[in-house]
């Protein structure tokens, strides 16, 4: 029997729909959250991610780059703009307008199915590294303990061999980078560093509108998006007090004992 | 907002329960007014998305994304020195932007001017003012007349290298004794065989500066020869350049008129002397001129209200912020009527004025789209948003400055 001809990879990017960066974030009177009724976009980690798919198949073998995407109906509008980055469909599990947000571990077991149901094998899962709205930076890890396939977050720089099935992934750690050399189908959580994503052109827009999104719900996967952990409060941070100049050390000292801080 | 102290605790909270029922009645937007339960000021971000239909709301989304990478500093600098700001059109070319309302056969998208108001808009609300509009909106409506009645090899030929970015297209139809009174144009084009010889002036033409093409309106019949006078006219979508796209050909010359604002985008003085345009060059029949032209203004009509429109909103985000930053007698400026009616007034007038642009805007999609029975007064329309949303923003400019 011949050799099978090495396959195409096919990447999955997961994105999440989260208040725009711009915005001034604010409680909500009731404390339970933030108020939400302000410009949302795609969490920009995640715009890391698809450009990195998109630049994955610039570089290398790519037969498919498709986005999934978990929320209210609006989440669509995340998925066309990713669309409009260079991918090529899109999925969406909607949830109703008031369901509460799903959780890290909620959203990789549904990631898992969606996986799962794929009829082409997903060989490469790119996510951001965490989302800026609740920064939890859990469900990469999560997915790949799930699937139990390789993992490198936080990369800086991603190498894919489509033939010899490994991923060379540079990432970035407190004392500088690391090379991890891992195995397909591999799961890579992206940093700041790794790309400037690019913006859509006009003509991608219009493309994206014509490109197929398949509507899901969680039951269709079966699972259960409902939050495990309670929200007690929410509150906005203390507001920050005016610093003060000190003249000199001895005064500096002063200060610091008045404030309770003593040498151990 | 006028807060009640030192008097007494019941009439303090009658006279609150009163300001507050006014404040509502007044109903104004929550980013315009102060006080516990309202939003402060500073998040007055611009124009609000309700109304505008979804393709209209990516564009914004998407043009808003490129214009961050122009802060007020780059404005400032490119008025002061005068330079024209290429970066923003390069940027908005590499987008394929300028194709926006141009058929998808030569590269452009096939939307309508109602997206390409929004575009405008939000590049004038970006900060960058009508100047950052002018870098492109020439390349947008004076096109509309260029391609709708130009033939099939003229397109090929024409619209690419614009949408691309390559050429640029300023429109000449001013004249210093001729402006309203078009059909009274006195520059004129003499048909000598494959060529017509133009000889006559221009006056407030755009870009020329830096544009390689012209779309020119000139007289091809004296108006003591004419049975109609709409029929003198001819339109052409010249060579104004040498082949190096720079330097002007011969029979042309741009003379830059100096302004005392909207300094980055040149403003010229065109002077024609046996100035030679190729017959290829000419759109349409000869002397049917006039009725093409009323097309791009229509469409000009439409997007100069979107620039308005976001120029009036920028002035007011400024505004708002300074009236809720600056503190005088221990509270913000913004807490005073004085300096909250003048702004609240002003979103008034260009929430209306959006309604009246982008109602003009579609109905100019629908009559382009052969929709247009329910618009026989398409012209009033577009004149009705231009005036308006231009008339909202001078006030809303002019209050800015004022409660700054």
């Amino acid at each position: 029997m011949r050799p099978s001809p090495s396959r195409l990879l096919n990447i999955l990017v997961p994105v999440k729909r989260a208040v725009d960066y711009a915005v001034k974030i604010r409680v909500n009177p009731q404390q339970t959250g933030i108020d939400t009724n302000v410009k949302h976009s795609m969490n920009p980690f995640d715009e890391i991610a698809v450009e990195e798919a998109v630049r994955l198949r610039e570089r290398t073998d790519v037969s498919s780059i498709k986005l999934v995407t978990i929320g209210p109906p609006k989440s669509s509008e995340t998925l066309r703009t990713g669309l409009a980055m260079g991918a090529d469909a899109g999925i969406h599990v909607e949830l109703p307008e008031s369901a509460p947000a799903p959780e890290p571990l909620g959203v990789a077991k549904a990631l898992r199915a969606v996986i799962e149901r794929q009829k082409e094998p997903v060989d490469v899962v790119i996510l951001g590294k965490q989302a800026i709205d609740d920064d939890a930076g859990q469900t990469g890890q999560m997915l790949a303990g799930l699937l139990g396939w390789s993992q490198a977050t936080f990369a800086s720089k991603v190498e894919i061999d489509s033939a010899g099935k490994e991923a060379t992934v540079l990432r970035e750690i407190d004392g500088g980078s690391e090379e991890l050399k891992c195995k397909l189908p591999v799961i890579i959580t992206t940093d700041l560093r790794l790309n400037e994503p690019r913006y859509a052109s006009l003509p991608n827009i219009m493309k994206a509108k014509k490109k197929p999104i398949e509507k899901l719900t969680p039951s269709d996967l079966g699972v259960d998006l409902t939050p495990i952990l309670q929200t007690l409060k929410v509150t906005e941070p203390p507001k920050r007090v005016g610093g003060g100049k000190v003249e000199n050390v001895d005064e500096l000292i002063a200060k610091l004992k008045e404030a309770g801080i003593t040498a151990a | 907002m006028f807060t009640p102290k030192n008097v007494h605790p019941y009439a303090r909270k009658v006279l609150t329960r009163h300001l507050e029922a006014r404040r509502r009645q007044l109903a104004l937007p929550r980013h315009l007014t102060s006080g516990p339960a309202g939003a402060s000021a500073s998040d007055y971000e611009g124009m609000g998305l309700d109304g505008l239909t979804e393709s209209q709301v990516q564009v914004r989304k998407a043009i808003s994304a490129i214009c961050r990478k122009f802060p007020d500093e780059y404005w400032a600098q490119k008025d002061i020195e005068g330079t024209y700001p290429n970066d923003l059109h390069r940027e908005l070319a590499n987008g394929g932007w300028i194709g926006i309302c141009m058929p998808e056969a030569y590269g452009g998208s096939n939307l309508g001017i109602s997206e390409a108001a929004v575009m405008l808009q939000t590049i004038a609300e970006s900060g960058a003012g009508i100047a950052g509009a002018q870098t492109i909106h020439a390349n947008v409506y004076a096109m509309q007349p260029v391609w709708t009645f130009a033939t099939e090899e003229q397109r090929f030929r024409w619209l690419p290298p614009i949408i691309a970015g390559k050429q640029r297209a300023c429109f000449a139809v001013t004249e210093p004794n001729t402006g309203l009174d078009t059909l009274r144009l006195q520059t004129n084009a003499v048909r000598q065989g494959d060529k017509y010889v133009v000889n006559g002036g221009k006056i407030w033409i755009s870009s020329a500066q830096v544009a390689q093409k012209m779309v020119l309106l000139a007289r091809t019949t004296p108006l003591s020869a004419l049975e109609k006078p709409s029929e003198g006219l001819s339109l052409f979508f010249a060579d104004i350049k040498e082949e190096d796209g720079v330097t002007p050909r011969k029979g042309i010359e741009l003379r830059q008129i100096s302004k005392m604002g909207g300094r980055a985008v040149d403003a010229n003085q065109v002077f024609f002397d046996n100035f030679e345009v190729s017959a290829a060059d000419r759109i349409g029949e000869e002397g049917k001129g006039f009725k093409q032209i009323l097309h791009g203004m229509n469409a000009e009509r439409c997007l100069l209200a979107g620039e308005a429109l976001g120029l009036g909103h920028a002035a007011l985000r400024r505004a708002t912020r300074y009236a809720s930053e600056r503190i005088v007698f221990n509270r913000p400026i913004g807490q005073n009527q004085a300096i909250q009616h003048p702004l609240a007034q002003s979103w008034v007038d260009l929430e209306a004025a959006k309604l009246l642009t982008y109602n003009a805007a579609r109905a100019y999609d629908d009559h382009v789209e052969g929709k247009g029975s329910a618009h026989t007064d398409l012209g009033a329309r577009c004149n009705a948003a231009k005036y308006f949303a231009a008339e909202a923003a001078f006030k809303a400019c002019e209050r800015a400055v004022m409660s700054i």
